[in-house]
């Protein structure tokens, strides 16, 4: 566990929605919780080298970008060669995320999930075929969700 | 929804988009040091940041959290839900604090979930409450690894 403390709380507090669009934004930040600029950015540096921040910056909306195809691909590989195969899809252009998850056989045996991205669904089943064809032998089997609907969307509050 | 068609983006638009998913400094002015490796200047890279956060090119921009090491719990969470018994359940789901996403998707697993806690133990606490309350199974699928990745745009 990393610790932190009240000030590193305000700090999340007053970023978790976004960083000011400002000259000075960690600046800003700090004059906000009473603190310097430079402990901000200090406490900012240490909470991304110990991973509580997992990076800063943009993160696009899909939908809003034209792509409205959003498909959930799922895949069923070999656990040995799993870690290697998530790497490997992270080198096409369509995928932005893919994760590793435990199945629940027999009614969900997928382990590798992939969101791919396309302007439609036919374009994600063509990107689809492009990770089968990549996942080889070491697939035995896929599927893709499609959302349908949002049915909530109110983000993580990671502190009050 | 946005409008779609709404969205105008030029070259300088999608390299900014492409560029930043993958990080920004920490220094006294980030927007000058971003802006001076992509040949613009700082007042532009922040106008056209401001305007692709208002025309929801941007869901977000700034530090992205990790939930898990700051003592909380995550994950994601499937259910078989029938058709005819869709909205009861959804009423019940997203009533749920700890909800944070929920998507209907179009498979026999109907309904996917995000959880965030303030603890981790309050997840198998909260899928337990949401099985009772539903009646209905819930499979929990706490990511074991993950590979961000981020989405580039065709320049």
């Amino acid at each position: 566990m990393n610790p932190i403390d009240d000030i590193d709380r305000a700090i999340i507090a007053a970023t978790q929605g976004g960083l000011p669009l400002t000259s000075s934004p960690y600046e800003e930040v700090a004059n906000e919780i009473g603190v310097s600029g430079d402990e901000v950015m200090q406490r900012m540096q240490r909470m991304l080298e110990n991973g509580i921040i997992r990076r800063i910056g943009a993160v696009p909306n899909h939908y809003a970008l034209g792509f409205r195809g959003n498909g959930m691909t799922v895949w069923d590989v070999d656990d040995k060669r799993a870690q290697e195969i998530g790497r490997q899809i992270g080198q096409l252009d369509f995928v932005s995320h893919a994760y590793l998850r435990p199945r629940h056989a027999p009614e969900w045996t997928y382990n590798l999930f992939a969101m791919a991205h396309g302007r439609d669904r036919a374009e994600v089943y063509a990107k689809a075929d492009i990770i089968r064809a990549l996942l080889g032998e070491d697939c035995r089997s896929g599927d893709i969700l499609f959302s349908t609907r949002i049915l909530k969307k109110t983000g993580l509050r990671l502190v009050s | 929804m946005n409008n779609v068609n709404s969205i105008e983006l030029d070259q300088t638009d999608r390299t900014i988009i492409n560029v930043l998913q993958g990080g920004f400094p920490i220094c006294a002015h980030p927007y000058a040091q971003v802006a001076k490796d992509l040949g613009l200047e700082e007042d532009d890279l922040i106008a056209r940041l401001q305007r692709l956060k208002e025309c929801g090119a941007l869901s977000r921009f700034g530090p992205m959290y990790h939930a898990e090491r700051l003592g909380g719990g995550l994950t994601l969470a499937a259910m078989k839900v029938a058709e005819d018994d869709f909205e009861r359940v959804n009423e019940i789901v997203n009533a749920f604090p700890e909800v944070a996403h929920n998507y209907a998707r179009d498979h026999e697993f109907s309904m996917w979930f995000v959880l965030a806690t303030e603890t981790p133990q309050r997840i198998q606490e909260t899928l337990a409450e949401i099985e009772t309350a539903t009646g209905i199974k819930v499979y929990d699928m706490p990511k074991s690894e993950e590979f961000f990745i981020g989405l580039r745009l065709e320049l």
